[in-house]
């Protein structure tokens, strides 16, 4: 699926990173459609982190190119891919826990470009209390937060920026079935927005009910692309990721 | 809230009106009690102003202290005052802009240092250019300023840094700044230019500091380097800030004052010891009052009694 521009939201082309001797991105390409659910899966190490590091400006590329609604965000400076509309939640939650709920949101969207008048930003941040499942823990510290309310908190911030491209990094892990089973339906939801997603994630049902397509990557290496089924039962990708079994989580 | 506020602003004002008679009492060792509690609290303050927020701990205090109060050593014989004390701002602004550019990629323990090297290099400096350009190492001050005036220049500077300070709080600035001491990497994916920000207080902080140190020189009439670089400075402004509480622009004023008068009880009864009492005392507060004064506040407002209290800070 192509906006109508015909541009990728997110287009990478020989990505490549290395650490010393290691190289943990090598060579890696995909393009990501306007309202896309794009899973980036991978056995641990094989480098999905660190390619979402490189999109996000955390890390800088050693080579290849990354274009965000065509313009090209390789090694631009984090908060600059922020304001150009690419939000992100992190592996291990991260929430402003000295802060209450309602500026953890606040966070996320007071830098962007224009600002937002006071009143529409207190309006958002109600919203997005609301859609989360926080409605009613706005001055609630985030540090007295359930790991789910964390996780729903960090979501709630990197969606305050209405942004076009969403990269989560395993934000359902650790979730039990019935949070799970929430979780899901809150990240369908955020595609029916049109927000376009990449997923990096290990929980498979999700995978299954969310992904319109994978990317499958080993060792730094794309190893697989295409719709979610396919990827799935391709015998390269179980040998690399399932371990030879198919598994169903 | 804009009522209650509007209350604080009468408040500080008549506080600030009341205080400004001080040199009026007449009593030469109270006026320079005065100068003592002022000169700290408005290096507290500032000091609080970027590293509460920040966490980031500086040491360099007494390097823009320095800077300011070397200024008037250098120019205040040639110079109208008004003029001294504004190229003493620009001279602190330029220093920091600079240092903060460089350093403050720089994260926790490294930046502490550094900025505590920051002071010698800066005071080896000006001791190699005295020693060898100018070939005079320690210069007289010689300034039509009274003790009266120099109060009053502090007051006015301690106004102006707590009106400062309440505004940056309120705005974007302040809370981006808040944002980065609570996790950088956050503030910069929540599209923070967190150079900028960081860069931005500690050079308004600086200035500050600079211009203490350019009010303050007159109070001595011979200067060098070890007097206006005495690093003993930073440290004192930073266990004050921190007994206090940085979290807070009220925070260091908590610290400054009761500081203040036990420094000058200390430092006149026990000269020789008074380095291991400054060092024990800064250990007493870091494991007893790690949040400081306002934080202990905060915590006895928060019992359950009253419920309304604000927990955010930090």
């Amino acid at each position: 699926m192509i906006g109508e521009s015909g541009t990728p939201v997110l287009e990478v082309g020989g990505l490549r990173r290395a650490f010393g001797g290691l190289v943990a991105v090598n060579d890696l390409g995909f393009a990501v459609g306007h309202g896309e659910i794009m899973g980036l899966l991978g056995p641990n190490g094989s480098g999905k982190t660190t390619a979402l590091n490189l999109m996000s400006g955390v890390l800088r590329p050693d080579a290849g190119t990354i274009r965000l609604m065509g313009s090209d965000i390789a090694g631009v400076a984090s908060y600059r891919i922020a304001r150009l509309g690419l939000a992100r939640t992190f592996q291990l939650v991260r929430v402003l826990d000295g802060m209450d709920c309602r500026e953890n949101i606040k966070a996320g969207l007071a830098f962007q470009k224009p600002h937002l008048p006071a009143a529409e930003a207190e309006v958002r941040i109600d919203t997005l209390l609301e859609r989360v499942g926080l409605a009613g823990h706005d001055r609630r510290p985030a540090a007295d937060l359930t790991y789910i309310d964390r996780k729903r908190l960090e979501l709630a911030r990197a969606l305050a920026a209405k942004p076009r491209l969403l990269l989560l990094d395993e934000w359902l892990a650790g979730l039990n079935p019935s949070e799970l089973m929430i979780g899901i339906e809150l990240i369908r939801s955020l595609k029916a927005d049109g927000i376009t997603i990449v997923l990096v994630e290990h929980v498979m049902n999700a995978v299954r009910a969310l992904c319109d397509r994978c990317v499958v990557m080993s060792s730094g290496r794309k190893i697989a692309e295409g719709a979610t089924a396919d990827v799935l039962s391709d015998a390269a990708v179980v040998k690399a990721y399932l371990g030879g079994v198919a598994a169903d989580a | 809230m804009t009522a209650r506020t509007a209350g604080i602003g009468v408040l500080a004002l008549a506080g600030f009106a009341l205080l400004a008679f001080v040199p009026r009492l007449g009593n030469p060792y109270y006026l320079a009690l005065a100068i003592s509690l002022l000169q700290y609290t408005v290096l507290a303050t500032a000091w609080g102003m970027f590293s509460g927020p920040t966490r980031y701990v500086s040491l360099a205090t007494t390097a823009f202290f320095g800077v300011g109060a070397y200024t008037v050593a250098v120019l205040g014989e040639i110079l109208p005052w008004p003029l001294v004390l504004l190229i003493a701002a620009v001279l602190g602004a330029i220093v920091a802009a600079i240092v903060g550019l460089s350093t403050l990629r720089l994260s926790g323990v490294y930046f502490v240092i550094f900025t505590f090297g920051l002071t010698e290099l800066i005071r080896q400096l000006v001791v190699w250019f005295e020693v060898n350009k100018s070939r005079v190492l320690g210069r007289y001050v010689f300034v039509d300023i009274t003790q009266a005036d120099i109060y009053w220049q502090l007051l006015a500077l301690t106004a102006a840094v707590f009106l400062l300070g309440w505004l940056i709080a309120r705005s974007r600035l302040g809370f981006a700044l808040r944002v980065i001491g609570e996790d950088e990497t956050v503030a910069k994916h929540c599209g923070i230019d967190t150079t900028f920000a960081k860069v931005a207080l500690f050079t308004i902080s600086a200035t500050v500091m600079t211009l203490v140190g350019a009010i303050m020189a007159p109070r001595w009439t011979y200067i060098e380097p070890s007097i206006a670089f005495n690093s003993m400075i930073s440290f004192q402004v930073l266990i004050m800030a921190l007994l206090g509480g940085a979290h807070r622009l009220w925070g260091p004023v908590l610290g400054a004052v009761p500081l203040t008068l036990l420094f000058e009880l200390l430092s006149a009864r026990f000269p020789n010891t008074f380095t291991i009492i400054l060092g024990c005392i800064f250990l007493l507060i870091v494991y007893m009052l790690p949040r400081g004064v306002a934080g202990l506040f905060e915590k006895l407002a928060a019992t359950p009694g009253g419920k309304t209290t604000q927990r955010v800070a930090a």
